[in-house]
């Protein structure tokens, strides 16, 4: 039976890499990559991220039955590659992307348009062997059509009303009732795979912290780990469990806002107040531990930039005891507002089998039914020393991401605790040694799961690098989610998502 | 059982609100630099009110948090007059943050065109200043003065909410005297 073979039976087809760490790399020739398309329509392996180098295309992927995971790679001189978009929809957008910034070309991707490129920038395919020339002007983009008797639409952005980030909504309309969304983004795009190509790692770790600034530990910390994988860099076990606590603060920080937020796009202020209070006891306990209020630039390779005193750690402890309690006040208010349970409950409803087809993370997954968290599987330290639950809803619904949220945050602030408790004493960095090599790093952000690939060359320079924002398999979803829903619902579920638009653009 | 909410409000009557109570000064750098751009322009007066317009150009999120918790019961920008609106049509400032990118620019010169003179341009942030450390890449334009004139400029990645205020409230100064 096709599906017994597991993920690094199959790609053992390939020639294995040498230095890539922890996880193996294949290369797959032209057939190899044709059979791996092929194996993905039956098989049960997520695609965890896929990208690009002038003339190689690499996907990173996870088999989940047994958990391994494996990056399998092609090499394309001809600048073209067999899509993987037709059986991984998720991965759809990002082909096209790959396409706009590396000009290797998808083939037997159906949709042709530009993604990322706008036509604005001063060369078409600007990481590509050779750029072609600028577009003489801007690109219209060709959103697709809705065709019906009273059907209108409605562009929205990319300035938004409230204090968001840039992108385009273009609904249709037949009503109130919205029968098609479409996104158009790329507005953030900053060039950030081009400026990390030959950046040292110290300029390397500062770009990758503000990929998204949200999760900006998450992406310090994947970042660190794949230096750390491609350098054979052990990091002091005390280092570890800071990056949990800080990790997880972030986690707590992000968690209490969104809920705050969902319930403002509900016209319900007084839980955004109660939680953006909330959030900043955290991030002032940031700053007042390690220095800065998102923890930026405190996770870096070869551990953290700065150490917890004892009298930090008690003052954190008292700090939680009095926050539990007026979370769970906010969780009281939650559950006990009908009126808000009214917009919430059964809005944005999105489908289990569309989850696991775009192989969605975070609060979005596990709100429908697909628990995968990086810290389980495969787990990184402290987390492997902690038991945790990760939970887990069927609904789908707007109400279940915000119950998510709560459980999530819930759990988190039980695991700082339990780091406080637990911490071991020691060194909390150690120098990162000057070695050439190839890591992939992940680190579960409050979204989801961060994926960093990079390659180190013998200077010590980055030589590729690139970072994967768990948005890229959410932002599809969100266009499933608001079908038939009404206009007004749209923040709400928008809200919900809260995809990163920066992580995403790159 | 008694509803969640009004145990709420009711501790938020009986104990008072979260707010900081000691106010930044207003930023003494932020000061000279406005009375500098305030000389050159129409000198209106708006009083003690300001609408501000927040314009991503093209920022990694982490300034729009931090814009979020001056808006906060804690920092509370409103109480000193100033508030966000939802349209550049509205504002009196144009809050600004990150790296413009090259997929922004248009979308901000148009949205600095929508607001109405007389109007003040902030721009927040590192990025906002000249690129940080997004600066040089082909995607990028630059700082925010590279696309257009900025009168006030709010340095920290991201700045905290009091660097916010304080640069705030030096332009509310700024426009009384004006």
């Amino acid at each position: 039976m096709m599906g017994d073979v597991t993920l690094l039976e199959f790609l053992s087809l390939g020639r294995p890499v040498e230095g890539h760490r922890p996880w193996p790399r294949f290369l797959l020739d032209q057939k190899g990559w044709r059979l791996l398309i092929d194996r993905l329509r039956v098989a049960e392996w997520s695609v965890m991220a896929e990208w690009a180098e002038r003339s190689d295309i690499h996907v990173a992927l996870r088999d989940d039955s047994t958990g391994d995971i494996a990056v399998a790679s092609h090499h394309c001189p001809d600048r073209r590659f067999l899509a993987l978009g037709n059986v991984r929809p998720g991965v759809i957008r990002i082909e096209r992307a790959i396409h706009d910034v590396w000009g290797l070309a998808p083939v037997g991707l159906e949709d042709k348009r530009h993604w990322l490129d706008h036509g604005r920038w001063p060369s078409r395919m600007p990481l590509a062997a050779q750029p072609m020339g600028p577009s003489a002007e801007p690109d219209a983009y060709p959103f697709l059509k809705a065709v019906g008797e009273g059907l209108h639409q409605i562009p929205v952005g990319p300035v938004h009303a409230g204090v968001i980030e840039p992108g385009h909504f273009r609904f249709h309309c037949q009503g109130e009732a919205v029968v098609r969304l479409e996104q158009r983004l790329g507005y953030q795009h900053k060039g950030i795979e081009g400026l990390l190509s030959g950046a040292s790692l110290d300029k390397a770790a500062r770009i990758a912290g503000r990929v998204s600034g949200d999760s900006t530990v998450a992406y310090s910390l994947a970042f660190a780990r794949a230096v750390e994988a491609a350098t054979g860099c052990e990091v002091p076990p005390r280092a570890h469990w800071l990056r949990g606590v800080m990790a997880e603060m972030e986690r707590v920080a992000n968690h209490v806002f969104d809920i705050g937020a969902v319930c403002n796009d509900a016209a319900f202020a007084v839980m955004l107040s109660h939680m953006g209070v909330l959030r900043e006891k955290i991030v002032r306990a940031n700053d007042a531990l390690f220095g800065h209020r998102l923890n930026m630039d405190r996770v870096v390779p070869g551990g953290v930039s700065h150490d917890l005193s004892d009298e930090g750690a008690e003052a954190l402890k008292h700090l939680l005891h009095g926050f539990v309690r007026q979370f769970e006040e906010a969780y009281l208010l939650y559950e006990n507002t009908p009126s808000l349970s009214d917009r919430t409950v059964s809005t944005g409803i999105v489908q289990t089998s569309l989850i696991h087809r775009f192989a969605a993370g975070g609060f979005v997954g596990r709100a429908s039914g697909r628990g995968h968290d990086a810290r389980q599987s495969p787990g990184y330290p402290p987390y492997d020393k902690l038991d945790m639950t990760v939970p887990v809803l069927t609904e789908g619904d707007v109400n279940a991401r915000v119950l998510i949220r709560f459980a999530e945050a819930r759990e988190s602030l039980h695991l700082i605790n339990r780091m406080l408790h637990e911490m071991p004493e020691g060194a909390f960095r150690v120098p990162v040694p000057e070695v050439a090599g190839e890591g992939l790093g992940l680190a579960e952000s409050f979204r989801g799961e961060v994926v960093v690939w990079l390659r180190i060359g013998a200077d010590g320079m980055i030589e590729r690098c690139h970072p994967h924002d768990p948005s890229w398999f959410q932002w599809p979803l969100l266009e499933a989610a608001i079908e038939g829903n009404i206009v007004a619902d749209f923040p709400l579920c928008n809200k919900s998502f809260n995809c990163s638009y920066s992580g995403h653009d790159l | 059982m008694i509803p969640p909410i009004a145990k709420i409000l009711a501790r938020h009557l009986l104990r008072g609100p979260h707010t900081m109570k000691d106010a930044p000064r207003p930023d003494p750098n932020g000061v000279a630099e406005l009375a500098e751009a305030l000389g050159r322009r129409a000198r209106a007066r708006l009083g003690r009110s300001l609408s501000i317009r927040e314009v991503d150009a093209g920022s990694c999120n982490g300034c729009e948090l931090e814009i979020h918790a001056v808006n906060h019961p804690i920092y509370d920008l409103e109480r000193f007059g100033i508030r966000f609106v939802a349209s550049p049509r509205h504002a009196d400032v144009l809050l600004v943050t990150g790296p413009v990118t090259r997929n922004m620019e248009e979308a901000l010169r148009r949205t600095v065109e929508a607001t109405p003179e007389p109007r003040w341009i902030v721009a927040m942030g590192d990025c906002a200043r000249d690129g940080g450390c997004f600066a040089g890449s082909y995607a990028v334009v630059g700082g925010v003065s590279d696309v257009v004139p900025v009168d006030l400029h709010i340095p920290g990645c991201p700045p905290s909410p009091r660097q916010i205020l304080a640069g705030l409230l030096a332009l509310l100064d700024a426009a009384d005297k004006g």
